[in-house]
C-alpha cells in the first residue's frame, strides 16, 4: 500500500538532467525526510509531484491513480499540498484571506466537518501562532512569519499528502521545535502523510521515520534516519571528496 | 440599510434619473457627451475585469469593440435584424472571439498575451477593411427604422413614445448597460470567482497549487470582458449612423480602455468609473473649448502622472486621504 509512487522520474532542463530515473514510494501516514545538498533536485522533485512541472518523463501515482495528465490544481484537489521554498504569498490579501483560498477552492464539504472555512483558517493560524497577524497584509510580515504562512496555507488545503519545502529555514531553534511538534501532532491526529525537505539535520532526524537523500538528481540513500546519517555516500555528498 | 441595499437603490435611482433626463432635457449635446463618457466607462470596466482583477494587459479592446460593431452591421444587413438583436449578437460574437483568443494565448504569460491582443486588433481591422459586404474601407450607413415598436409599445416617435429620438433611446440603453456592468463587476469582486482571480493575479503558481483552476478562470474573465466590449460596440454604429473600420477599430479605444482604470485605480469597479467620468468629462470640455485632437494628450499626461506619482490611481489617493483623517 502506497499513497505516493514515483516511477522512473526524469526531468531535464535543456541539456541538464535535474532528476534522473527517480523511484520513490511513500506509505500512508508516513513521515518522510527528503535531504540532499543544494541543487540536488529536491524542489524539482516536488514540483513534478505537485504538477507545477508537468513535462517530465516517468510517472507520478497517487492513491493508485496516475497523475501525469492532471494539472496542478487537480492534483491539489486530490489531496497533494506543498509549500514553496521561496514564499509565494497572495500579496494583496491578508494572512487569513491567503488561507481561505485553498479552503474555498480545494476543500470539500465533508472535510470541513461542520465548521466554516473561517473557523478552519482561525484554527490553523492559532496552531502556527499567526493569529494576531490574521488581518495583516502579507507585505508587512517578517521572513519567519512568511514561512509560517507558507506552511499554514499548505495545511489549509487539508491535504492527504503535505510536502513542506524548507519551511524552517531561518527559524530559531525553539520555533523549529514548535513547528515540528505541530507537524507531528497533525500527522498523528489525522494520519496525513508528510514529506519534509529540510537542511536543518536535527529537525529532519527527529521528525522523520525514514529519510531519502538525493544527490545530483539521483537517490543515493533511502532508509532510517540513523542509517542514512552513517551512510558514507551521504557524507560524501554533503562534505565533498 | 445594508450596504448592498444602498448600492442597488442607487443603481435603480440612476436608471430612473437617466430615463427622466431623456424626457426632460432638450439640449441634445448632453446626450452626445453622456454617450461618449458612458462608452469610455463601460470599456474601462470591461478592460479592468482582465487587466485589473487578473493582471493581464489587453491592448486589443478596440478589436472586441469593433468586432461587436461589425457583428451588429452584419446581422442588420443579412437578417434585417432589429436594434436589440444586433446588440445581443454583438456581445455574443465578441464573447466567442474573446474565448478563442484566450484559449490560444492565455497559456502564455503577461507580455505575450498583450502582444497577441494587439495582433488581434490588426488582424480584425484588416479583415473588415477587405470585406465589402459590411462596407469595406468605405464604411456602412445605418438607417434607423421609423416608429419602432416593442410589444405594441412605440419606442421612438414624436408623440406618445418612450423616447423622443434615437439618440435619447441609445443614451438610455447605454446607461442601463453601464449600470448592469457595474453590478457585474461588483458581483465578481465579491464572489469566489473574484477571489480566485485575485489569487492568480498575485501568484499564478501558488494559486494553481492551492486548487484554483487558473486557466479556466482566466478564460471566463476574458470572455466576460470581451462580451461587454462587444455589446458596447454593438450600440456604436446605430448611434453614429455610420461606421467604418478606422473608427470601429481605433487604437484610441484600446488606449482609453486601459488608461481609465490605471488612472482611476484597478482594485474595484469604482476606479474605472471615476477614471472614465473625470477624464471623459475633461475630454468633452476640451473638445468643445479647444479641439478633440488633444483628447488623447490629456489621457496620456494623466497616465504618466499617475503611474509615477499615484500608482494606485484615484482610489489609492482617496484611501490615503481617508487614512490621514483617522
Ligand atoms: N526552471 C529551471 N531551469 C533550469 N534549471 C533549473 C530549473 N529549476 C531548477 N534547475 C536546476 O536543477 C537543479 C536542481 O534544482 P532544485 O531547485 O531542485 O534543487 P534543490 O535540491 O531544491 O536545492 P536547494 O537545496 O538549494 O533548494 C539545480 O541545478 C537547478 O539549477
Ligand atoms: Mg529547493
Amino acid at each position: 500500500m502506497t499513497v505516493l509512487e514515483v516511477n522512473k522520474l526524469t526531468k531535464k532542463f535543456g541539456g541538464f538532467t535535474a532528476l534522473s530515473d527517480i523511484n520513490l514510494e511513500v506509505k500512508p501516514g508516513e513521515r518522510l525526510g527528503l535531504i540532499g545538498p543544494n541543487g540536488s533536485g529536491k524542489t524539482t522533485l516536488i514540483n513534478c509531484v505537485s504538477g507545477t512541472i508537468r513535462d517530465y518523463q516517468g510517472e507520478v501515482v497517487f492513491n493508485g491513480e496516475n497523475l501525469n495528465n492532471l494539472v496542478a490544481h487537480k492534483r491539489a484537489r486530490r489531496g497533494i499540498s506543498r509549500s514553496f521554498q521561496i514564499p509565494k504569498p497572495f500579496s494583496s490579501m491578508t494572512v487569513k484571506q491567503n488561507l481561505l483560498i485553498p479552503l474555498e477552492y480545494a476543500v470539500t464539504a465533508e472535510q470541513l466537518d461542520g465548521l466554516t472555512i473561517e473557523e478552519h483558517a482561525d484554527k490553523i493560524m492559532e496552531d502556527l501562532e499567526l493569529k494576531d497577524k490574521s488581518d495583516d497584509l502579507t507585505g508587512g510580515l517578517t521572513q519567519i512569519e512568511m514561512r509560517k504562512l507558507e506552511l499554514a496555507r499548505a495545511m489549509a488545503l487539508k491535504p492527504q499528502l503535505l510536502i513542506s519545502d524548507e519551511a524552517m529555514a531561518g527559524l530559531s531553534s525553539s520555533e523549529v521545535d514548535d513547528i515540528l511538534k505541530i507537524l507531528i501532532a497533525l500527522n498523528e491526529a489525522t494520519k496525513i502523510t508528510i514529506v519534509m525537505i529540510e537542511h536543518i539535520m536535527r529537525a529532519v532526524m527527529s521528525f522523520s521515520e525514514r529519510v531519502v537523500c538525493l544527490d545530483a538528481g539521483k537517490v543515493i540513500a533511502n532508509s532510517t534516519p540513523n542509517e542514512v546519517i552513517k551512510n558514507p555516500a551521504v557524507e560524501k555528498a554533503y562534505l565533498g571528496e | 440599510m445594508t450596504s448592498n441595499n444602498k448600492f442597488y437603490s442607487i443603481i435603480v435611482g440612476l436608471a430612473v434619473l437617466a430615463y427622466l433626463a431623456t424626457a426632460l432635457v432638450d439640449n441634445q449635446y448632453y446626450f452626445f457627451a453622456g454617450f461618449a463618457i458612458l462608452q469610455l466607462m463601460i470599456m474601462a470596466l470591461a478592460w479592468n475585469i482582465l487587466g485589473g482583477y487578473v493582471g493581464y494587459v489587453n491592448f486589443g479592446s478596440a478589436a472586441f469593440f469593433g468586432l461587436g460593431a461589425y457583428a451588429a452591421i452584419f446581422v442588420m444587413e443579412y437578417f434585417k435584424a432589429d436594434l436589440f438583436t444586433q446588440i445581443i449578437t454583438a456581445g455574443c460574437f465578441s464573447a466567442i472571439v474573446g474565448l478563442a483568443t484566450g484559449a490560444l494565448t492565455l497559456r502564455l504569460r503577461g507580455v505575450y498575451f498583450a502582444i497577441a491582443t494587439l495582433a488581434l486588433l490588426v488582424v480584425s481591422e484588416t479583415l473588415i477593411l477587405n470585406w465589402d459586404y459590411v462596407g469595406g474601407a468605405a464604411g456602412a450607413y445605418i438607417l434607423p427604422k421609423r416608429n419602432p415598436t416593442v410589444l405594441g409599445l412605440l419606442i421612438v416617435g414624436k408623440e406618445n413614445a418612450l423616447f423622443g429620438n434615437y439618440k435619447e433611446l441609445l443614451f438610455f440603453v447605454l446607461c442601463i448597460f453601464g449600470l448592469v456592468t457595474i453590478v457585474i463587476c461588483r458581483l465578481i469582486e465579491r464572489s469566489k470567482f473574484g477571489r480566485g482571480l485575485e489569487a492568480l493575479r498575485d501568484n499564478e503558481q501558488a494559486a494553481e497549487s492551492m486548487g484554483v483552476p487558473t486557466l479556466r478562470l482566466k478564460l471566463i474573465a476574458t470572455t466576460i470582458s470581451a462580451s461587454i466590449m462587444g455589446f458596447t460596440g454593438g450600440v456604436f454604429p446605430y448611434y453614429m449612423t455610420f461606421i467604418d473600420p478606422i473608427s470601429a477599430f481605433n487604437l484610441d479605444i484600446s488606449v482609453n480602455a486601459l488608461a481609465m482604470p490605471l488612472i482611476g485605480g484597478t482594485a474595484t469597479w469604482l476606479g474605472p468609473v471615476l477614471g472614465a467620468v473625470v477624464l471623459g468629462t475633461l475630454q468633452q470640455i476640451a473638445t468643445v473649448t479647444i479641439s478633440s485632437e488633444i483628447n488623447l494628450l490629456i489621457v496620456g499626461l494623466f497616465l504618466v502622472g499617475f503611474v509615477i506619482f499615484a500608482p494606485d490611481g484615484f482610489l489609492g489617493l482617496i484611501k490615503k486621504f481617508r487614512n490621514r483623517g483617522d
